[in-house]
């Protein structure tokens, strides 16, 4: 093993409740998927931050390419009419 | 009766005190930047677990504070095993003494979860949560060191085989063992002894690690004040500056 071995990378991520979705918090290196789990616990939840965790290999998150950026999100910029801004929202409508 | 709970909450305070010092000792050292976190948690957790025995210890004793009782007690005074005075030589040698202290601490803990002493008992109730952690943790760890590659396995049975000695001192009863467990606030040591053993021995066998032969080490202990040569040089740097500035805060 090599000085620069830290193992696969993981990314981690925390739900805060019951019923919330799982957020990304952060990544971490580890051998396997027994000790990423408890390297999570001792990196991200000391605190407080949730009761749940997620662990995926970082290989296998599908990412979009930052190349890509114009052709994939661009042409919605212009389409306001996808966005449902133009009702009246009556009165006494709350949370909206 | 209070002198010998005080002298029983020493021996656990004083254990994991210098347990916590050993392994802050080792911060920014682990080979990963996620193992130095997770081990450096584990010594926070013990000093906590120090910080509540020995606020306990001082005011059985009276006219005195954790911090007193940690920064200007004398060497002869402490009561920590012989066992968590040890040097952390290499990785190895930190995770199978944590594994070794951990598996005791979870059959120590577990009894003294029903002590007849509310406050022993409250504060091993909060502790065993943390103790069930560190165990699966050093096991993960043994496991891995042991059935890695040859080079682990044999860095990891040199380490076994180094510490064994250090373990007889953890069932060897003296006179407060015998009064706490009169009294149903603590338990014998030698009753740890068999729960201990299958704890420790299995997780070695799964390991491939040989379980060393039990030798008799000494029969001067951390128990009863006299210590290993390593207490003294810890202590030194542990109470350099109080003793530097006396009752200096922040």
């Amino acid at each position: 093993m090599s000085d620069e071995d830290q193992g696969i990378l993981w990314e981690v991520f925390i739900q805060v409740k019951a019923g919330r979705p799982f957020k990304h918090v952060g990544s971490l290196h580890a051998y396997d998927k027994e000790m990423a789990m408890k390297a999570a616990r001792d990196l991200y939840t000391r605190r407080n931050e949730g009761n749940g965790i997620w662990i995926v290999k970082a290989e296998n998150i599908i990412s979009s390419d930052i190349n890509d950026g114009e052709s994939f999100f661009d042409p919605s910029n212009d389409k306001i009419y996808r966005h449902p801004t133009f009702y009246k929202i009556p009165d006494g409508v709350k949370h909206i | 009766m209070n002198d010998k709970i005080f002298d029983y909450c020493l021996r656990i305070g004083d254990s994991s005190l210098i347990l916590s010092h050993r392994i802050g000792e080792y911060c920014s050292k682990a080979p990963i930047l996620e193992e130095d976190l997770a081990i450096t948690n584990v010594g926070l957790d013990l000093l906590g677990q120090a910080e509540s025995f020995l606020n306990y210890a001082a005011e059985l004793k009276g006219n005195t504070t954790a911090d007193e009782l940690t920064f200007k007690r004398k060497e002869k005074d402490f009561r920590c095993l012989h066992l968590v005075q040890t040097p952390n030589i290499d990785f190895a040698f930190i995770l199978t003494r944590q594994f070794l202290i951990d598996c005791y601490h979870q059959t120590l803990f577990n009894q003294l979860v029903n002590s007849q002493d509310e406050r022993i008992s409250g504060i091993s109730k909060k502790a065993i949560k943390e103790i069930n952690y560190h165990l699966k943790r050093s096991t993960e760890w043994i496991l891995r060191l042991g059935l890695g590659t040859d080079h682990s396995n044999q860095r990891l049975q040199n380490a076994v085989n180094e510490l064994w000695m250090y373990t007889d001192e953890l069932f060897i009863d003296n006179e407060t063992d015998i009064q706490m467990d009169n009294l149903n606030i603590g338990t014998l040591s030698s009753s740890l002894k068999n729960p201990w053993e299958q704890l420790v021995t299995s997780t070695l066998r799964s390991a491939s690690i040989e379980v060393p032969e039990a030798n008799l080490y000494s029969l001067q202990y951390g128990k009863n004040g006299f210590h290993t040569e390593y207490l003294g040089y810890i202590l030194a740097e542990m109470q350099h500056l109080p003793l530097l500035y006396p009752d200096a805060s922040w």
